[in-house]
C-alpha cells in the first residue's frame, strides 16, 4: 500500500439519521491528481474533510501517507486543505499572511509561496478583501503549497472563479504538482478542466463510490455500442451495461468491456470522459452485488 | 521551441494529440534533428495539463525512437519519423482517389464517404489492438 496516498476501507459517515458517506473504499496513488465528482450532496466535502482529519468516521478507515489522520504537527505538516471557501483573513495583507504561514508552519519554506504569487503579479502589500476572488484563490494554494505538503486536499478550489482565473489556478497547481510530485485530490464539477488536469477519478453518487481508476484507463474499459433492437445479445453478455436506451428500432448502450466486441452488428466507439461521469451519475442506486450482475435486458423483453 | 496546443473536443486524448503534433513539426520542418522539445513544466503551465499526460507523449515518442530524454537537460529530437515513399505515398493516394470516384458514382455524398471511412479505420485499429 506504500504507493498509495490517500487509502480508505469501508469508511463511513453519519450525521444523525443521514449517511454522508457510505462503504467508501478507494486507493489513490501517489502522485497523481484525482478528481472527486458527483452530485451536490454525494459526499464529496466529506470524504475531504475525513481525509484531513477535520471530522472523525463513523466508521471504516481512512489512512493519509500512511497513517491515520490525526491532530499531530507532523502528520498534519504533510498535508495542505484548502476549504471551499477559502478562508483567509480579509484584514491581513499578503505579506502578513504569509508571515503567518511561516510562525505555524515547521516546515515552511517562503520563497515557494512569495515567487509564485509575486510572478503572477499579485499585490502582496494589500488587503485580501481588495483582492479578487481568483487573487485570494492563489494565495490560498500559495500559503498551503508554502508548507510543503506531500498531499494537497482541495474542495471545489476553482468553483467560484471565472475562466481566466480558473485556467490560471490550475496551471499554478500543475506546475507545483509536477515539481514537487505532490499528490492532489480535488473535488469540482467542471469535466473539461478534470479531462485536462486529473489523471485519477473518483466518482461519488448517493454517498457511495460508483466509479475510480486512473483514468486513461476506465476510458479505454468503456465504448458505446449502438444496434438494431432486435439484435440478440449478441457476444455483449459478457459485458457490464452501465447505461441503455432504447426506440422500436435502436439500441444504445454503454458498457464496461470484459473482452472485445467482435459481432459486425454493433457499432462500436470510444467513450468520453463527459459521457462517462454522467452515465454513471445517472445510475439508479447500485448496490456492488447487484452491478456485476446485471444484465442486458432486451434480451428478455424483445417481441 | 514549437508550442503544442489541445482540441478539447476532439476526442483524441491529450497525450496523443502532442504526440501527433510533434511528428506533424518533425515532417514539415518545425523541428530537426537535435532539436530541444519544450519541457514538461513549461507544457504543464501552458496547456494547463496534467504533468503525467506530456510524460506520456514523450515517453511514446522515446520509445519510437524518435527522441531522447537527457536526464535533468531535457527532451532532444534524434530523428524524423519513418514513413513510405513519396512513390508509395502517390500510389495509395491514387488508389484513394479511385475509390472515392467510384463511391460518388455509386451516389454517396461526403458524409456517407467519411462514416464508411472512419468505419473501416476503426474496425482495422482494434483488430490491430486484438
Amino acid at each position: 500500500m506504500s504507493d498509495s496516498a490517500l487509502v480508505t476501507r469501508g469508511l463511513a459517515k453519519r450525521y444523525r439519521d443521514q449517511w454522508a458517506l457510505k462503504s467508501c473504499s478507494v486507493d489513490v496513488p501517489v502522485g497523481c491528481i484525482a478528481a472527486l465528482v458527483g452530485p451536490n450532496g454525494a459526499g464529496k466535502t466529506t470524504l475531504l474533510q475525513l481525509a484531513a482529519g477535520l471530522i472523525r468516521p463513523t466508521s471504516g478507515e481512512v489512512n493519509v501517507l500512511g497513517s491515520a489522520p490525526y491532530q499531530d504537527p507532523s502528520w498534519l505538516a504533510q498535508v495542505g486543505f484548502l476549504a471551499q471557501e477559502v478562508p483567509l483573513y480579509r484584514r491581513l495583507t499578503g505579506d502578513q499572511l504569509l508571515g503567518m504561514g511561516a510562525h505555524l508552519n515547521p516546515s515552511w519554506k517562503e520563497a515557494v509561496a512569495r515567487d509564485r504569487l509575486e510572478s503572477l503579479g499579485i499585490a502582496l502589500d494589500k488587503n485580501v478583501s481588495q483582492l479578487s476572488g481568483g487573487e485570494r484563490a492563489q494565495i490560498g494554494l500559495a500559503i498551503t503549497l508554502g508548507k510543503q505538503p506531500r498531499i494537497l486536499l482541495l474542495d471545489e478550489p476553482v468553483a467560484s472563479l471565472d475562466p481566466l482565473a480558473r485556467r490560471d489556478f490550475l496551471s499554478s497547481l500543475t506546475e507545483a504538482q509536477f515539481e514537487t510530485e505532490l499528490t492532489v485530490v480535488l473535488s469540482s464539477h467542471l469535466v473539461a478542466d478534470i479531462e485536462r488536469v486529473c489523471d485519477y477519478l473518483v466518482l461519488l453518487s448517493h454517498s457511495q463510490v460508483q466509479l475510480a481508476g486512473r483514468i486513461d484507463e476506465l476510458l479505454a474499459a468503456h465504448r458505446w455500442v449502438v444496434g438494431p433492437r432486435q439484435t440478440t445479445e449478441g457476444g455483449l453478455a459478457q459485458h457490464e451495461i452501465i447505461n441503455e436506451s432504447h426506440t422500436e428500432r435502436q439500441s444504445t448502450l454503454m458498457v464496461r468491456l470484459n473482452g472485445p466486441i467482435h459481432d459486425p452488428r454493433w457499432e462500436v466507439a470510444d467513450v468520453g470522459l463527459e459521457e462517462l461521469v454522467l452515465a454513471y451519475m445517472g445510475r439508479k442506486r447500485v448496490d456492488e452485488m447487484a452491478s456485476n450482475q446485471r444484465r442486458l435486458s432486451i434480451v428478455e423483453d424483445r417481441p | 521551441m514549437i508550442e503544442f496546443r489541445l482540441n478539447a473536443r476532439s476526442g483524441v486524448p491529450p497525450y496523443i494529440q502532442i504526440v501527433q503534433q510533434v511528428k506533424h513539426a518533425l515532417r514539415l520542418g518545425m523541428l530537426e534533428v537535435g532539436d530541444q522539445l519544450p519541457p514538461v513544466k513549461a507544457v504543464v503551465g501552458q496547456l494547463t495539463i496534467n504533468a503525467n499526460t506530456v510524460l506520456k507523449a514523450y515517453r511514446d515518442l522515446e520509445r519510437e525512437g524518435l527522441v531522447e530524454s537527457r536526464s535533468g537537460i531535457g527532451t532532444f529530437v534524434l530523428r524524423r519519423p519513418p514513413g513510405p515513399s513519396p512513390d508509395t505515398q502517390n500510389l495509395l493516394q491514387r488508389g484513394l482517389d479511385r475509390w472515392l470516384s467510384e463511391a460518388q458514382a455509386a451516389g454517396l455524398d461526403l458524409e456517407s464517404i467519411e462514416a464508411l471511412i472512419r468505419r473501416s479505420i476503426y474496425t482495422a485499429m482494434n483488430e490491430g489492438v486484438a
